[in-house]
C-alpha cells in the first residue's frame, strides 16, 4: 500500500510531508500487529472489497440463470448456495462492516480530535475475528456450500439442509464478534476521546450515525450470535430449540432472527446515511439543515428499529394483532428517514453546490433511496404484505435500500475521503463516469423486479415457468442491467489502484471543507494524526465562517499550503 | 418472452381491494420520489458553485420547517395503516360457512384433501364465489402456500396447523407457488389452481376429482377406519373410560387440563392430543396412552382422524364401511 515516496518527474505540486501512516514502517509485520485505526481501516477496505467481489460474482450467476425460465447451467442446489453465498457474504462480510470498519475507524477518531479510538489492540482483534469469521465461510463454501440462505430458517437449517451449516454459522457467529468489537470501541471513543471544545452538539453527523449504530450493533448482535449457536446445536447435538420433531419452535427462530437482522438493516443504512450527511454538507459548502434533526432521527431510527421486527413474519403465524402493533410501529419509522431526506434537500438550497464525483453519488443515493424507503411501505402495510412478502418485489425493496442506498453511500464517501485515505486524487471524469453507470445500471436491474414481484414471481427461485413466459421479459431487462452495474462498480477497483500510483497529490484538504480530518491533519495523516491537541472552537459545517474569514479552513502546521480552489479542469487519464 | 403482463389476474374477492391500496401506495412512492428528487437536482443546478441565484436569508435550522414536513407525511403514513389494516381484518376473518380445504406441503409438492375424500397433488380445484378455508400444515420444513391471482399467502409450518381464507371469483387456471425457500426443489413446488363455476365444481366432486374411478370414502370414512385400524375405540369409546375420555362429540368442547390451561378441542388440540399427548393431560387421567402415534400417524392421517372426531356419533359407529379398494385414494 505503501505509495510513498511519490513519483517525481512532473510533479510541481509542494512535497509531500515526509513521514505519514503508510510510510513509516513497510514490513508486512507492521501491518499485521498494527493498531492504528487507519491501518486497521486499510485493512478492513482490502478484505470487504475481496468479499464484495466474490458476493457479485455469485450475483452473476444468479442473474444468468434467470434470462431463461428453466436455467442455463446450473442444477438448482447449486443455484441455492448461489443466492445463499451472495446473500450471506454480501450482508455479514461486506455491508455490515463496509462503512463502519473503513470509513468509521479511519475517520471518527481524527473527526473528533484523538490520536485513536479507546481501544487500538480490540480494533486489530475486531479484523482478525472478521477474517477467521470470512475464512471459515469460504471453508464451508470450499466443502460444499451452504444451501438454506441468508436467512437460515429453521428447520430447513436445523434439520433438513445437507449443506455445510455448521462450518457456515460458527463462521458467523465469530464474524459477530468483530462487530461487536467495533461498536463497543466506537461507543468508548466517542464518549471519553472527544478533543476540547468537541462537544455532543459538534459532532459531525457521521459520528453521531455511527454512535447510533454502535448501540444497535452490540444490543442486536448477541442475540443473532446465540441464536445461529443454537441452531448450530439442534443441527449437531439434536437438542430440540427449533424443530417441532424435537420439541421445538420454529417460529421461535424468525422471531430470534430478525430482532437482530432487522436493526442490522439499520446498521448497514445509518452510517451510509452520515455519509450522506457529510458530502451534502461539504458539497454545498453550507451547513447541514436541521443538525439536531438529522442527528437525533439517527437515534430514533436505532430505537424504532428494535421493536418493528414483527413485520418480516406476518403471514408466518403470528396472530392477527400482533400483525396490527408491528405494521403500526413499522409506519413510525418512515418519520424519522423521511425527515432526514427533507433535511438535506433542504442543505442544498442555497448553497454553493460543487458537482464533483463523490455528490454525484450522494444526489443519485437521494433518488434511490427515496425509492427503498418508500417502498417500504408495501411492507409496513399487512395487506399488501401479504400478497408481495417472498416475491421480487421484497428483493427489489431491500437492494434498493441497501446497494442503491448503503453501497452508493459507501462509494461515496470512498471517492469524499480517498484523498484523506491515501494523499492521491482520482481521475474525476471517470468517477462521475462510475457514479453514473452504477445509478442507471441499478435501476435497470432492480425496477423490472417491482414488476416481477407485483406479478408473483417468489423470490430464491430458480425456475419460474408455471407462469408461462410472462416473467422472462423483465428478468432478461434486470439482467442487462445488472451488467452495467457490474462495470459501474469495476470502474473504481481500477481507477482508485491506479491514482496511487499516478493521482496527482491531493494535498490535506482538496474539496475546502470543514472538519478535523480535512482543517487539522495531512493526507495521508500520520500516524497519531495530529501534531497537537486540537481545540474545537467551531460549530460543524460552520461554512458561514469561513466565508466570513473567521475560520481558517487549513491550519495543518507542518506542511504544505492549502490546496483549497483545486483546478477545475479535470485531469486526464 | 415478449408478453410483459404488468398484473396479474384478479380471482379473488380480495384482490380488487388490495389493488386499491397497492396503486395508491405506488402512487405516493412515486409522487414523492419524483418531487423530492426534482427539486433536489433543481437546486443542485439552481445552486451550483458560481451560479447568480442569490443566497440572501440562508439558514440552516428552524423548527417550524421540521414539524411541516414532519407531521403530513405521519398523517399519510396513519391513513395507509388503518386503510391496510381494515383490509388485513378482514382478510383473517373467518368467513360464514367456509368450504373446508386441507393442504400438506412436503419437499417438494402440494397434497391436497377436500373433505369429500377427493386428493390432489399440485393442483386445487375450487368453485367460484364461496368463501375457502385452507388448513395447512407442513410435513417437514416450512413452506408457504401463495396464489398470486388470490394476492393471498400464508406460512405453512410443521407442528402447527395455519388457516388462510380466500373466495375465489373468476373461473381460470392460476398459478399456486411456495414462496418460502424450502430446499433443493423450491422452485418446483408449484402447481395450478382452478376455480370453476358452482356446478362444474359439484360435477368435479362428484366424478371424484381427476380421477377414473369414484372416491368411495370421504375424509371422516377414512378417519373412522384408522380410529378402528390402530385401535384407538379400546380407550377412547363412546362413553368416557378410566384410560381416556371419550371423543365423541370432543370437538368444539372446552377441556379442563392438569396445568391449568383450558383450550377447546380444535384441530390444533386434537392433533397435539393424538401425537404429544404428555404435553398436557386432560384432569383426571393419567399418561397412559400407549405408543408414540407421531410415527403412527401420517400428517394427512392425522387430518382424517380430526375430521373423524368432528362428526356426529363419532366412535359410536358400530361397524366400519368397509370400502374396496378402488383408486378413490389416487396418487
Amino acid at each position: 500500500m505503501s505509495s510513498i515516496p511519490v513519483a517525481p518527474q512532473i510533479n510541481t505540486d509542494p512535497p509531500q510531508p515526509t513521514r505519514n501512516y503508510l510510510n513509516t514502517e513497510h514490513t508486512i509485520k507492521s501491518w499485521l500487529l498494527t493498531g492504528d485505526h487507519k491501518r486497521i481501516a486499510v485493512l478492513y477496505l482490502i478484505s470487504i472489497s475481496i468479499f464484495f467481489f466474490l458476493g457479485s460474482l455469485a450475483a452473476g450467476f444468479i442473474r444468468l440463470e434467470l434470462t431463461s425460465p428453466r436455467g442455463v447451467l446450473l442444477e438448482s442446489e447449486t443455484y441455492n448456495k448461489m443466492f445463499s453465498a451472495h446473500g450471506i457474504i454480501m450482508i455479514f462480510f461486506f455491508l455490515i462492516p463496509a462503512i463502519p470498519a473503513v470509513l468509521g475507524n479511519f475517520l471518527i477518531p481524527i473527526m473528533i480530535g484523538a490520536r485513536d479510538l479507546a481501544f487500538p489492540r480490540l480494533n486489530l482483534l475486531s479484523w482478525y475475528l472478521y477474517l477467521i469469521g470470512g475464512v471459515l465461510f469460504l471453508i464451508a463454501l470450499m466443502m460444499g456450500g451452504v444451501d438454506a440462505g441468508w436467512t437460515f430458517y429453521t428447520p430447513l437449517s436445523s434439520i433438513y439442509s445437507t449443506g455445510q451449516i455448521t462450518i457456515a454459522l460458527v463462521g458467523l457467529f465469530i464474524t459477530g464478534f468483530s462487530s461487536i468489537a467495533t461498536g463497543i470501541n466506537f461507543i468508548a471513543t466517542i464518549h471519553k476521546m472527544r478533543a476540547p471544545g468537541m462537544t455532543w452538539d459538534r459532532l459531525p453527523l457521521f459520528v453521531w450515525a455511527h454512535y447510533a449504530t454502535s448501540i444497535v450493533i452490540i444490543l442486536g448482535t448477541p442475540v443473532v450470535a446465540i441464536t445461529l449457536l443454537l441452531v448450530v446445536f439442534e443441527r449437531v447435538f439434536k437438542i430440540g430449540v427449533f424443530s417441532p420433531e424435537l420439541g421445538g419452535d420454529p417460529v421461535l427462530f424468525q422471531h430470534m432472527f430478525w430482532f437482530y437482522s432487522h436493526p442490522a438493516v439499520y446498521i448497514m443504512i445509518l452510517p451510509g446515511m452520515g455519509v450522506i450527511s457529510e458530502l451534502f454538507a461539504a458539497f454545498s459548502q453550507k451547513r447541514v439543515f436541521g443538525y439536531h434533526f438529522v442527528a437525533f432521527s439517527s437515534l430514533a431510527i436505532a430505537a424504532l428499529g428494535f421493536i418493528v421486527w414483527g413485520h418480516h413474519m406476518f403471514v408466518s403465524s403470528q396472530s392477527m394483532y400482533q400483525g396490527i402493533v408491528f405494521s403500526f410501529l413499522s409506519f413510525l419509522v418512515a418519520i424519522p428517514s423521511a425527515v432526514k431526506v427533507f433535511n438535506w434537500a433542504a442543505t442544498l438550497y442555497k448553497g454553493h453546490i460543487k458537482l464533483k464525483a463523490p455528490m454525484f453519488f450522494a444526489l443519485s443515493f437521494i433518488g434511490l433511496f427515496l425509492i427503498g424507503g418508500l417502498t417500504g411501505l408495501y411492507f409496513a402495510a399487512v395487506a399488501t404484505d401479504v400478497h408481495l412478502t417472498g416475491t421480487y418485489f421484497v428483493v427489489a425493496h431491500f437492494h434498493y435500500v441497501m446497494v442503491g442506498g448503503a453501497i452508493t453511500a459507501f462509494l461515496g464517501g470512498i471517492h469524499y475521503w480517498w484523498p484523506k485515505m491515501f494523499g492521491k486524487m482520482y481521475p474525476e471524469s471517470w468517477a462521475k463516469l462510475s457514479a453514473l453507470l452504477v445509478f442507471v445500471g441499478f435501476n435497470v436491474t432492480f425496477l423490472p423486479q417491482f414488476v416481477l414481484g407485483f406479478l408473483g414471481m417468489p423470490r430464491r427461485y430458480h425456475y419460474y415457468y408455471f407462469q408461462g413466459g410472462d416473467m422472462q421479459f423483465y428478468n432478461i431487462l434486470s439482467t442487462a442491467g445488472s451488467t452495467v452495474l457490474a462495470i459501474g462498480f469495476l470502474l473504481p477497483a481500477f481507477y482508485l489502484t491506479w491514482s496511487l500510483k499516478y493521482g496527482k497529490d491531493a494535498g490535506p484538504n482538496p474539496w475546502g471543507a470543514v472538519g478535523l480530518e480535512w482543517q487539522k491533519v495531512g493526507s495521508p495523516p500520520t500516524t497519531y494524526n495530529f501534531e497537537e491537541m486540537p481545540v474545537v472552537t467551531w460549530e460543524a459545517y460552520d461554512y458561514q465562517a469561513v466565508r466570513e474569514g473567521t475560520l481558517e479552513l487549513n491550519s495543518t502546521a507542518h506542511h504544505h499550503e492549502s490546496y483549497i480552489g483545486q483546478p477545475e479542469k479535470e485531469e486526464k487519464v | 418472452m415478449w408478453n410483459f403482463p404488468v398484473a396479474p389476474p384478479k380471482a379473488s374477492t380480495y384482490a380488487a381491494p388490495h389493488d386499491y391500496l397497492f396503486y395508491a401506495i405506488t402512487a405516493l412512492t412515486v409522487f414523492f420520489t419524483v418531487v423530492v428528487f426534482a427539486v433536489v437536482i433543481f437546486f443542485a443546478i439552481k445552486y451550483r458553485e458560481g451560479s447568480k441565484a442569490s443566497r440572501e436569508g440562508a439558514s440552516d435550522e428552524n423548527l417550524r420547517v421540521e414539524i411541516m414536513w414532519s407531521v403530513p407525511p405521519l398523517f399519510l403514513a396513519f391513513l395507509i395503516f388503518a386503510w391496510s389494516t381494515k383490509l388485513y381484518v378482514d382478510w383473517r376473518k373467518p368467513p360464514d360457512n367456509a368450504m373446508e380445504v386441507f393442504v400438506i406441503g412436503k419437499q417438494w409438492m402440494w397434497h391436497v384433501q377436500h373433505a369429500n375424500g377427493v386428493r390432489e397433488n399440485n393442483e386445487l380445484h375450487l368453485p367460484a364465489g364461496v368463501p375457502i378455508r385452507v388448513t395447512m400444515i407442513s410435513q417437514d420444513v416450512i413452506h408457504a402456500f401463495y396464489i398470486p391471482a388470490f394476492r393471498s399467502q400464508y406460512h405453512v409450518v410443521p407442528g402447527r396447523y395455519t388457516v388462510q381464507y380466500f373466495t375465489p371469483t373468476t373461473p381460470g387456471r392460476y398459478p399456486l407457488y411456495c414462496t418460502m425457500h424450502c430446499g433443493t426443489q423450491h422452485s418446483e413446488m408449484g402447481g395450478y389452481v382452478t376455480v370453476l363455476s358452482k356446478d362444474e365444481f359439484a360435477k368435479w366432486l362428484e366424478r371424484g376429482g381427476e380421477e377414473q374411478a369414484p372416491v368411495t370414502k370421504t375424509m371422516a370414512q377414512r378417519g373412522a377406519e384408522l380410529f378402528k385400524d390402530k385401535n384407538c375405540g379400546s380407550c377412547h369409546g363412546p362413553a368416557d373410560t378410566v384410560q381416556g375420555p371419550s371423543l365423541n362429540g370432543i370437538y368444539g368442547t372446552a377441556r379442563k387440563m392438569t396445568d391449568g390451561s383450558a383450550p377447546i378441542a380444535d384441530q390444533e388440540y386434537l392433533r397435539e392430543a393424538i401425537i404429544d399427548p404428555y404435553r398436557r393431560l386432560n384432569q383426571g387421567y393419567r399418561d397412559t396412552m400407549p405408543g408414540d402415534y407421531r410415527q403412527v400417524f401420517t400428517e394427512e392421517e392425522l387430518l382424517d382422524v380430526i375430521e373423524y372426531t368432528k362428526s356426529p356419533g363419532a366412535t359410536k359407529t358400530p361397524e366400519v364401511q368397509v370400502a374396496t379398494n378402488s383408486g378413490a385414494s389416487s396418487r
